[in-house]
């Protein structure tokens, strides 16, 4: 990458995998499980995120010498909300339809952990520049981890994929449920959000020990 | 730095300042984008009274498509033949009743007050439908709706939205599968407004039968589907009065 030096690329490719904002840091897990029954909302989720962490920790950055330290975490849930509002009042008026599909989301982005955790522990540290990428490394991390829990949940619990039926159709019973295979209803509930969570944490520590914390 | 950002006074300061600028940036917002959104809520009601009548661009088994919005304004004015607001015994006709919001009009009717009830009368294909708007409780906030009906109280149709139930289970009560079974039904269980109930064993998941006031339940999704049961039936028991003049006739 001749754009990035090696240690700007480490910012957007560390959350990835080694640093991931939810299989190792543990954050964000509140809307992992919230929202990912369906594929396509993952999806949405991850580039809302995406958008508003990565433009957020640039503001917070930007302001980083001039906020009063008392008041920071109150600033940094201002800056969040009036993202998130002001997105969502463009949508509305421009692109109507989209802004229904998000409109779920506007409360979990606000909330979602992630996004202080990234203003509290980057963007008041650090300059814009690199607290966009670290921004959008962060996010791409959640919205990794997020997919691959949608695809899962929706494919084994519901038998679809972004509402198409790959598997067949359950009530005329054809494709794979000829042959007597079931959607699993356990997927579709939040508990198993958690389970999936737990696997990917399970395969992505055994394949680099160097993240086993010792006890 | 210059400024000393642990005082107090600048603390005060910069709180008060970082409002007043949030504060404008949204208020101006907000107030330069109303029109267009209020605009657009009105395409969207227009564009769900029309789908719960069957007028719609639905191509395939699946998805759920609405008239476009350049076209929906007269579609609207070509089907919706009258437009009626029912306060207690007084029927007025009212052009705009299809806007009344009915969380307005159910809130007032807890404290005493008699609501305006908008009802829709449509026609198309020399067949008349009655469409009544819906408004409940889901599992995290509001859902609503519209349902026509024929003049024998059957469902001709139905539309649900939701403002924000779980993605991929209570949400799921605007696609077209929950929705399209209830069509046929029957809103009337012998002479009694009982609405259609979501029922988890009704052992009919195709929904063949259309005269059990059932249709099957969306697995993962109990309160939601109990909301939409409550919201019909609270809906019937409102129009009881003014359906069965419909059903009389």
């Amino acid at each position: 990458m001749a754009l990035l030096t090696k240690k700007d690329a480490s910012l957007i490719l560390d959350p990835l995998a080694d640093n991931n904002p939810i299989t190792i840091q543990v954050l964000g897990i509140c809307s992992a499980l919230a929202i990912t029954a369906e594929l396509k909302a993952s999806v949405v989720m991850a580039i809302s995120v995406i958008f508003v962490l990565g433009v957020g920790n640039v503001v917070i950055s930007l302001m980083r010498n001039v906020i009063p330290s008392k008041i920071r975490i109150i600033v940094q849930l201002i800056v969040v909300a009036t993202l998130v509002i002001i997105v969502d009042q463009v949508l509305k008026a421009f692109a109507y339809e989209l802004s229904k599909t998000l409109s779920v989301f506007v409360g979990l982005i606000i909330t979602n952990c992630i996004i202080m955790g990234r203003f509290e522990a980057f963007a008041l540290g650090n300059g814009p520049w690199k607290s966009f990428l670290d921004g959008i490394g962060n996010a791409l991390g959640y919205g990794v981890i997020l997919i691959i829990v949608g695809f899962f949940r929706e494919l084994l619990g519901s038998g679809t994929l972004f509402g198409y039926k790959v598997l067949g159709d359950p009530v005329k019973m054809t494709g794979l449920y000829s042959t007597g295979y079931e959607n699993n209803g356990f997927m579709i509930i939040p508990p198993a959000a958690l389970i999936v969570v737990g696997i990917i944490i399970w395969v992505q520590r055994s394949r680099n020990t160097a993240l086993i914390e010792d006890n | 730095m210059a400024i000393n950002t642990e005082k107090n006074t600048y603390t005060v300061i910069f709180a008060c300042i970082m409002v007043v600028v949030v504060g404008s940036i949204l208020a101006f917002l907000a107030s330069s984008l109303s029109d267009k959104i209020k605009e657009n809520e009105r395409f969207e009601k227009q564009q769900n009274i029309l789908y719960a009548m069957g007028v719609n661009e639905n191509q395939d088994e699946g998805s759920v498509n609405f008239i476009p919005t350049d076209r929906v304004e007269g579609e609207f004015s070509n089907y919706i033949k009258e437009q009626l607001v029912i306060e207690g015994d007084q029927i007025t006709q009212d052009d705009e009743a299809y806007l009344i919001d009915m969380k307005k009009q159910l809130s007032e009717m807890k404290n005493g007050t008699t609501p305006r009830l908008p009802l829709l009368i449509g026609e198309k294909e020399n067949k008349k439908f009655y469409i009544i708007p819906l408004y409940g409780k889901g599992l995290w906030g509001p859902i609503w709706g519209f349902a026509a009906l024929d003049d024998q109280m059957v469902v001709q149709g139905v539309y649900f939205d939701h403002q924000s139930e779980t993605p991929g289970l209570g949400a799921n009560i605007k696609q077209r599968y929950f929705m399209d079974d209830f069509t046929g039904e029957s809103i009337l269980d012998g002479a009694q407004y009982s609405g259609i109930a979501v029922a988890k064993g009704n052992n009919d998941p195709l929904n063949n039968t259309k005269d059990d006031n059932e249709v099957d339940a969306l697995a993962g999704a109990t309160i939601t589907g109990n909301g939409v049961s409550a919201m019909i039936s609270q809906s019937v028991n409102l129009y009881k009065g003014y359906l069965e003049t419909i059903r009389a006739k």
